[in-house]
C-alpha cells in the first residue's frame, strides 16, 4: 500500500494531518497499538519538522506486512551538521516554532529511538530527506 | 480517578467528551513542551498544558492520549474543540495555574509518569 501527502511550510494548522491519516490505516489494518504509536510519533516528528523548517516537503509511505517505510522528502534550508542535529536540546527552531510547543531540540533524537532504520540526507540550501523504517514485528 | 472527580476538583469546563467523564485515568503529565509528551511510552495518561492550539491535541492523538486538560484559563479556539471531537477526546479547561492543578491532583491520588 503507497500513501502520498504534501506539507507545506509554517502551515501548523494542518501541521499533523498527515501523521492522523496514517495513524487511521494502520489502526484499520490492525497493527499492534504500540508499533503503531513508534510510527505516528516518530511520523509526526517528523512532519512538524517540515512545517518548522522548511518550505515545502512531501511524505511517501510504503506500508507492507512486514513494515512501514517513510520518506519525507523536503524543500528547505538543509542541516548544516546532522551530528549536531542527533543531539538532544539542540535546535535552531523559531519562537513561533517553540510557541507551537515544539522546537526544543528532540525531534530528531525522538525519531531515531522510535525508528528501526533512520537515514537522513541533507544539503545545505537544497532540503533534507528523511528515512525511516519500522518493523511490524520487531520487539523494540 | 475518573474525569468527573478531575474535573470537580479543577473546577474544569468539559470542552468535549462529556459522555466519557465516567472513564478512569491513572496518571498525569503536565508540560507545554509538546516534544516531551512525544517521549512518554505511557499511554493511561492525561495530559495537562497551557498550550492552546491545535498541537496540543494533535499529540494527544499521536500518543494515545485521551483526556487533555487545559490551564491557565486559556481560551480554547473552536478548531481545537472540533478536532477533539473528531477524535473523540476529551477535552477540559481550568482556569487554575498548571502548579496548582498538578497539586490538587496529585492530592487526590493522580499518580506521576516518573
Amino acid at each position: 500500500m503507497r500513501l502520498d501527502y504534501k506539507v507545506e511550510g509554517g502551515d501548523f494548522a494542518r501541521a499533523g494531518w498527515a501523521s492522523s491519516q496514517v495513524k487511521k490505516v494502520l489502526k484499520q489494518l490492525g497493527v499492534d497499538q504500540n508499533i503503531v504509536k513508534r510510527v505516528v510519533v516518530a511520523l509526526y516528528e517528523a512532519e512538524v519538522n517540515i512545517v518548522a523548517h522548511a518550505y515545502r516537503g512531501e511524505i511517501g509511505v510504503d506500508i507492507d506486512a512486514e513494515k512501514i517505510v517513510m520518506r519525507l522528502e523536503d524543500e528547505g534550508p538543509g542541516i548544516p551538521d546532522v551530528s549536531l542535529a542527533m543531539q538532544r536540546g539542540y535546535s535552531t527552531a523559531t519562537p513561533q516554532v517553540r510557541e507551537m510547543g515544539f522546537g526544543a531540540g528532540m525531534g530528531l533524537p525522538n525519531i531515531n529511538t522510535n525508528a528501526d532504520i533512520f537515514n537522513i540526507e541533507t544539503k545545505v540550501g537544497v532540503g533534507t530527506t528523511l528515512e525511516i523504517i519500522i518493523n511490524f514485528k520487531s520487539n523494540q | 480517578m475518573k474525569l468527573s472527580e478531575v474535573a470537580n476538583l479543577v473546577e474544569a469546563e468539559v470542552l468535549c467528551g462529556n459522555e466519557k467523564m465516567n472513564v478512569e485515568v491513572k496518571q498525569g503529565f503536565a508540560s507545554d513542551l509538546m516534544s516531551d509528551v512525544l517521549t512518554l511510552s505511557t499511554n493511561d495518561v492525561m495530559l495537562i498544558t497551557g498550550l492552546a492550539n491545535l498541537q496540543a491535541v494533535r499529540t494527544a492523538e499521536m500518543s494515545d492520549i485521551q483526556v487533555v486538560l487545559f490551564v491557565r484559563d486559556k481560551q480554547i479556539g473552536d478548531d481545537i474543540v472540533e478536532l477533539g471531537n473528531d477524535l473523540g477526546l476529551v477535552l477540559l479547561r481550568t482556569e487554575f495555574s498548571m502548579f496548582k492543578t498538578a497539586g490538587l491532583l496529585y492530592n487526590a491520588g493522580l499518580q506521576p509518569v516518573f
